[in-house]
């Protein structure tokens, strides 16, 4: 049965940072995680009529998504692809003659599972994120997840100081509970 | 009025500690929080629940567009529904 439907008017609001989290978890930069979002949205305006409603557009999305991302990695290691990588072996300083694995830090000590768990984590939290009104969600965002500082979202966003401490206790009380729920316990 | 310099109300608490998970609360209030905490029930659980979600976004690490990357999604985004809507 078609529950869903499909307003691709609200598209940009209601999904934009989930799949874009999403992606840049996935990829390595902020600049292609942009272009496979903007693509996934172009292609769901061009597939709505594939669009049953038997899952949610987020999920519906999230498909369109995976299938860009598979497709960004194939063109990435098809043969032109790898014919366009550029390695130096030799990096001209204390360290020439260093394998290539050596020279490569280790970021974390994080297994396989840990990723997973956080993954996991960071999709939570953006389920109870889409829970709040925009307005807390927005300040939220930008004062915790893009660490904007409190003047500049002020200015940004026309509010006052003590305005925005309103809102952000709001959307912590919220959200704190909300995780509780679902995930701290 | 003499209280109040060193005793905090609870909504006061909550404002400080919502400050302290963004590292915008001053050593004297502070203070008054740590003062509050020792006493307060309410004040303690809405700071460890608090503290757990501040906790869970660094852990998750969760990502977001900014305002300005947003917009040209946006606006990319609204040049090609035009299309479909005529």
């Amino acid at each position: 049965m078609a529950n869903h439907k499909i307003e691709p008017n609200n598209w940009i609001k209601l999904y934009s940072d989930y799949l874009f989290n999403y992606t840049i978890t996935r990829v390595s930069s902020r600049e292609i995680a942009q272009d496979l979002v903007s693509e996934t949205f172009l292609a769901g305006l061009k597939s709505m009529s594939n669009f049953k409603g038997k899952a949610s557009e987020r999920t519906w999305l999230v498909s369109i998504l995976k299938r860009k991302i598979i497709d960004h990695y194939r063109k990435i290691n098809s043969k032109k692809g790898k014919a366009e990588v550029r390695m130096s072996y030799n990096s001209g300083d204390e360290n020439d003659g260093d394998w290539l694995e050596e020279q490569i830090a280790d970021s974390s000590d994080m297994t396989a599972q840990d990723s997973m768990e956080n993954t996991e984590l960071g999709n939570q939290i953006y389920e109870c994120l889409s829970k709040l009104p925009n307005k807390q969600a927005q300040v939220f965002k930008m004062k915790t997840i893009l660490g904007y500082e409190t003047k500049a979202i002020c200015n940004e966003l026309n509010i006052t100081a003590s305005n925005l401490w309103v809102i952000i206790h709001r959307a912590r009380t919220t959200l704190a509970e909300c995780m509780e729920k679902n995930w701290l316990k | 009025m003499k209280k109040s310099f060193l005793f905090i109300s609870c909504e006061e608490a909550k404002h400080i500690c919502d400050k302290r998970q963004y590292d915008e609360a001053s050593g004297w209030e502070r203070i008054k929080l740590g003062l509050r905490l020792a006493w307060c029930r309410v004040t303690r659980s809405y700071s460890s629940k608090n503290n757990k979600l501040t906790q869970a976004m660094k852990k998750a690490e969760v990502n977001c567009l900014n305002q300005t990357e947003k917009q040209n999604l946006q606006n990319a985004f609204e040049q090609e529904l035009a299309k479909y809507q005529h």
